[in-house]
């Protein structure tokens, strides 16, 4: 088998592009994606310390995980298209007061 | 070098390059697109690690569900060919930086610290099988299982009152 720490290491360079992704565009549907990919990338390291200690609650973990960011990308993207309807634009930029 | 380790080293380059595409593609079409061949190189992953059924969950609800309201959601506001103005021009550079600090700290902790771990047992014939799961789910699991039942709930109903357009008096 290939060692645990390839598999964490896989996991730390995803996290790493996801958090370069929120930090450079300025997209907020594609900053949306790199937060999904660094939520992948923690899911990929709980299934790899799962099989090495070999106790199942880590995959109960990364189901919930899944579930709870359905339901924030569901809220999210609401969010997103409330505010192109009011601003006509999704430049994040330009998100900077609370009331629009 | 095994079968195991050359399928680990292909299947994580192409893992880290769908990522990358997704980071510098310039159309959010193509990086949710990206994001999809990811998601599939990890539920692979998955599978070699003895978790059919996160792979399969993996596959239907990021691949399926979210994906598609992703792109759903690009294609309704049609944004996709504004330009996108850079506002602050040292931002790149020190989000680059940043990163480089952060893969360097990760790596080292992985390679040379504490987190050097052991090298992964040849697991029982049926650990991490959907039966397992759906055991220890719906036993010791039971309460958070019944919440993100309710958190779904609430979650979609957020998500029409955010986006139904005002009526008349409201």
């Amino acid at each position: 088998m290939v060692p645990i720490n390839f598999y964490i290491g896989l996991s730390a360079i995803l996290f790493t592009i996801g958090a370069l992704g929120v930090l450079v565009r300025r997209n907020p549907l594609v900053i949306f994606m790199s937060v999904e990919l660094m939520l992948n990338a923690s899911n990929l390291a709980l299934v790899a310390f799962t099989r090495v200690h070999n106790v199942l609650d880590g995959q109960i973990f990364v189901f919930f995980v899944m579930t709870v960011a359905a339901a924030e990308v569901a809220v999210g993207l609401a969010l997103i298209v409330t505010i192109f309807r009011t601003k006509h634009s999704i430049n994040i930029d330009e998100m900077n007061n609370l009331k629009g | 070098m095994t079968v195991n380790l050359i399928l680990f080293l292909v299947l994580a380059a192409a893992c880290i390059a769908t990522a990358l595409g997704m980071l510098v593609s310039r159309s959010a079409i193509y990086s949710a697109l990206f994001l999809v061949l990811n998601f599939g190189t990890v539920a692979i992953f998955y599978i070699i690690l003895n978790a059919p059924f996160i792979a399969m969950s993996q596959i239907t609800v990021y691949a399926g569900a979210i994906m598609v309201l992703f792109i759903f959601v690009i294609m309704l506001l049609g944004t996709d060919v504004l330009p996108q103005p850079q506002a602050l021009p040292w931002q790149r550079p020190a989000a680059i930086v940043l990163a480089a600090l952060l893969i360097v700290e990760a790596g080292y902790l992985v390679f040379f610290g504490s987190a050097t771990g052991p090298t992964i047992p040849q697991a029982v014939e049926s650990f991490g099988s959907p039966q397992d799961i759906g055991g220890a789910l719906f036993n010791q699991y039971l309460l958070p299982f019944e919440v993100t039942s309710v958190l779904l709930l609430i979650a979609m109903v957020g998500a029409i009152i955010l986006t139904q357009k005002d009526k008349g008096g409201r």
